[in-house]
């Protein structure tokens, strides 16, 4: 049941609705192989071209060029209707003129089902997605959740060879996003369904992905599990996009170690001695004592956030620096203004190529 | 541009049936919009087969035709404007104050829209008439004539401003209150408030309403032929006389392309220039509406205003409805149900006839509309803008033209369709389908379009999409195209006029021929029976849209 998802240079242009005779350029050169009952993520800022090429893949949008392929088949010139990838939306998208039931059914009845099997196939998935009590609600009396739930129990019950997100969690509010995150997780794993998940939300997308794309102004930025595009961000955009990051210049010493104002800190470059690169330093991976380390620093700015604390410490020829120190609650608060030391952790440095 | 068509089209030939129904569409609006209007330019440039401008030539050479041309202009600037005071203070009233019986009122303001022709020239020849109740009866004015300009004025005031009340309504409706209020909160008085930001906020809507009277003004046909009288000929009637009375078409042609142009002229400037100045500042809050602008004294005096408008309206209809059981207006007030008796005796064929068309010409108007404000909104094909350019063109284009139109382009080869009951469908169809597509564009450009992409992405065509989600979505919609073809079948008579013959004629023609023949009180019967039927409609209309919508909850596909 499960299909695999081939993306092979794939292109969008439009016509620019602002300047006349100007393309918009929304995704470039696109190429990504997804294998069966995988869960990939399309991430990125508004407007990196994430939404199109879902939207291309679930047939709303023609690809300037390009393939798209469900397994053997090449999908570009089918329909949308008849292309078997079930799409969660945004905006959930409910008829809101029909039942909750209605609404789930609706595809199968398409499908010239018979009553008997329509009704045991949506009995179980109304019964999975907690909506059984509101088979005969109209949809104008569910909640936000609620809503989620039947967008999603009509896509699944589809038996879709391809399920599509479209930024499905937006509007919900935080919590709730939390809680349906773990709920679409489990669903997919259980069902096995091939899935592309369009978002925004970093969190979300290290949360419930096997793989992460991210994107940038129509470029595929990097692919790779949650852990590889966090650890080793193939690009500043990356890092930045993915958590926090502070990005001091060193100098190339040899193959395995770099040179930061004159401490030799363990990093595999490519480059020739002598280069400059950029390292990617995450907050947390940098520690801060008041006695020792290898650069001395100046605390600039203390935040309590809860289960960290956030400072903004300053080094004379490197400038500021992010600081994220856990359990502040137990070790107290530095005060603006402290002399400290500054050490990153030598096991989780990575240096940016180029 | 040509690869978008071709990729275009390849997109759109994945739902042949698709394909198939836009192209039958942009056939049939070539052929029943296009093509007659067309048909009247070329007319009123020959002369016996050769090509010539004499035609033109006449337009300054005859008087008669310069003082149709300006009598017609005038008529319709004047009732323009009084149109939009009297829509203006009805809508603002009625909106924005807080007055008792809004309800009644404002269905006592739209009455007049879904009357038949005539009622308001028939009143006012029974009020204001040689012979009339208030002139002759209790003023007993001798020498007092009601035809000529006023006339033809009073009674487009009173056809025409309920149009511009509707449309100030929504506009008015629209300007959000707070927007009053913060005014008034940083030290403005009501009157600049009023001058400085609720009359600049609603002015192109103004603009538009004048312009949309302006137009229906032209092109009225019913009113101008009743009361004009000879000493005031309009264009309209002397097109259809031209025809009718002189057997000419070529001049008639070319009065109609005359008439056509400040039509076509106002739709232009009301279409691309002002719709798109007008503003919107809704909030998307609930906002409690009742303008603080107005203090109590001028309050009262304002609804007072209305009451009056009301009051006539139900003076007018109340004289038809009389005089429909009246002997014979003016010298004998005995009861009688002679005339109704003559309209269901002699004149029953043509009852059966008028609704037969009306009963068919309303599903295909309503659908095809919804279907067109589908397409247009939703689908992307090329000549786009001209598909919905050429369908709501009929709305700008006056009825006397469109009827000339048909005589030139039906009466001979390659379609020939003089006297049957086809043109008569095809031209209602074709004439009144804008309205629908207008207010179905309206409604779809606020449903989020991935509503239809769920359905296609569970496996409904596009057709299908449409039936089972796109429509019972729009259905207020559909309710209001299905009335409005519903009424237009049962009243219309500029172009019908050319087009009835002795198998399939017309109510609207019949009631002509009565005044004509000065029987104002079969004219009266038949203007109730219209009355009547219409309003029946409305509610059968009304009870089978909400059963077809709630019927498809459960419907299998």
């Amino acid at each position: 049941m499960a299909e695999s998802v081939h993306i092979h240079n794939l292109e969008k242009r439009f016509a620019s609705p602002d300047a006349p005779g100007q393309e918009v350029h929304a995704v470039r050169n696109a190429n990504l192989e997804v294998t069966p009952g995988e869960l990939v993520t399309l991430l990125g800022p508004s407007g990196c071209g994430k939404t199109t090429l879902l939207r291309m893949i679930a047939g709303f949008e023609e690809p300037t060029s390009g393939d798209i392929l469900f397994g053997e088949r090449r999908m570009n010139d089918v329909a949308p209707n008849r292309r078997d990838a079930a799409m969660v939306f945004q905006s959930y998208a409910i008829f809101p003129h029909l039942s909750v039931y209605e609404n789930v059914v609706f595809g199968l009845r398409l499908q010239k089902l018979s009553d008997a099997e329509l009704k045991a196939r949506a009995d179980k998935v109304l019964a999975v997605s907690g909506l059984t009590s509101m088979a005969n609600r109209s949809p104008n009396q569910l909640s936000g959740g609620q809503q989620q739930r039947v967008a999603l129990a009509r896509a699944i019950v589809m038996e879709p060879k391809v399920l599509l997100f479209d930024e499905p969690l937006s509007n919900l509010d935080a919590k709730l996003r939390d809680q349906m995150r773990v709920e679409i997780r489990d669903l997919q794993q259980r069902l096995g369904i091939t899935s592309l998940y369009v978002t925004h939300d970093q969190i979300e997308a290290m949360s419930i992905s096997d793989r992460i794309v991210v994107m940038n102004s129509g470029n595929i930025e990097q692919i790779g599990t949650p852990r590889e595009v966090y650890a080793r961000p193939a690009s500043r955009f990356v890092a930045e996009f993915i958590g926090k990051a502070n990005f001091p210049e060193a100098i190339v010493a040899d193959a395995q170690t770099v040179d930061l104002r004159g401490v030799k800190l363990p990093v595999p470059t490519s480059g020739n001695v002598g280069d400059k690169v950029t390292l990617v330093l995450r907050p947390e991976a940098i520690a801060l004592s008041a006695t020792e380390g290898d650069f001395a620093a100046t605390v600039r700015r203390a935040m309590f956030l809860g289960n960290v604390a956030e400072y903004l410490i300053e080094i004379e020829g490197l400038g500021e620096w992010l600081v994220d120190v856990p359990n502040p609650g137990e070790k107290g608060l530095l005060d603006p203004g402290q002399q400290i030391f500054a050490s990153p952790s030598h096991s989780s440095l990575h240096a940016l190529r180029g | 541009m040509l690869t978008t068509a071709r990729s275009q089209l390849r997109i759109l030939a994945r739902d042949p049936i698709l394909l198939a129904l836009v192209a039958v569409i942009f056939a049939a609006i070539l052929i029943f919009v296009v093509y007659p209007l067309m048909m009247v330019f070329i007319a009123s440039f020959q002369e016996r087969g050769e090509w010539t401008g004499a035609n033109y030539a006449l337009m300054s050479e005859r008087r008669l035709y310069r003082n149709a041309l300006w009598n017609s202009l005038s008529v319709g600037a004047l009732v323009g404007l009084i149109g939009v005071v009297i829509g203006y203070l009805a809508a603002f009233v009625l909106t924005r104050l807080d007055v008792p019986g809004k309800r009644v009122l404002h269905y006592l303001m739209i009455v007049p829209i879904i009357s038949p022709p005539f009622v308001s020239a028939v009143s006012i020849l029974f009020l204001f008439g040689f012979n009339g109740l208030i002139t002759r009866q209790l003023l007993g004015l001798q020498d007092f004539s009601i035809y000529g300009f006023h006339g033809v004025v009073w009674s487009q005031v009173f056809t025409f401003a309920p149009i511009a009340y509707l449309s100030l309504r929504g506009v008015l409706a629209s300007i959000s209150p707070t927007l009053e209020d913060a005014a008034l909160n940083i030290g403005a008085s009501r009157w600049q408030v009023f001058w400085k930001v609720t009359f600049p906020l609603s002015l192109p809507g103004v603009a538009s309403a004048f312009l949309i009277v302006f137009i229906e003004s032209m092109a009225d046909f019913g009113n101008p032929l009743v009361l004009a009288g000879a000493a005031f000929p309009m264009l309209a009637p002397q097109a259809y006389l031209e025809i009718t009375g002189s057997f000419n078409l070529a001049r008639g042609a070319m009065l109609s392309v005359i008439l056509l142009i400040p039509s076509i002229t106002a739709f232009a400037i009301q279409r691309y220039w002002i719709a798109r100045r007008q503003y919107v500042t809704v909030t998307g809050k609930p906002t409690a509406s009742t303008s603080k602008i107005v203090s109590t004294r001028v309050k009262w005096l304002l609804y007072a205003l209305v009451l009056l408008f009301a009051a006539l309206v139900l003076m007018f209809y109340g004289v038809i409805f009389v005089g429909a059981f009246t002997q014979v207006w003016g010298f004998n007030y005995t009861p009688t149900l002679d005339h109704f008796a003559y309209v269901f005796d002699v004149g029953f064929k043509t009852v059966t006839d008028t609704l037969i068309i009306a009963i068919i010409t309303t599903p295909i108007s309503g659908l095809l509309g919804m279907l067109i404000a589908f397409l247009v909104v939703r689908r992307v094909f090329p000549g786009k803008r001209a598909l919905e350019f050429g369908s709501i063109l009929s709305y700008a284009v006056p009825g006397t033209v469109v009827g000339i139109g048909y005589v030139l382009a039906f009466n001979g080869p390659p379609f020939i369709l003089t006297g049957t009951l086809l043109i008569l469908v095809l031209c209602f169809v074709f004439r009144y389908v804008p309205v629908g597509i207008q207010s179905g564009t309206a409604i779809l450009r606020q449903i989020d379009p991935s509503i239809e992409e769920a359905a296609q992405n569970l496996g409904a065509s596009a057709l299908t999409t449409f039936r089972k989600v796109t429509l019972p979505l729009i259905a207020p919609a559909f309710f209001s195209a299905l009335v409005y073809a519903f009424v237009r079948a049962m009243t219309a008579i500029s172009a019908a006029i050319f087009l009835v013959s002795a198998n399939w004629n017309l109510m609207t023609v019949q009631i002509l021929n009565q005044v004509g023949s000065g029987r104002l009180g079969v004219a009266a019967a038949y203007s109730v029976v219209v009355i009547a039927i219409v309003l029946f409609a409305i509610v059968v209309i009304n009870a089978i849209v909400t059963r077809m919508t709630r019927h498809m909850n459960m419907v299998k596909f």
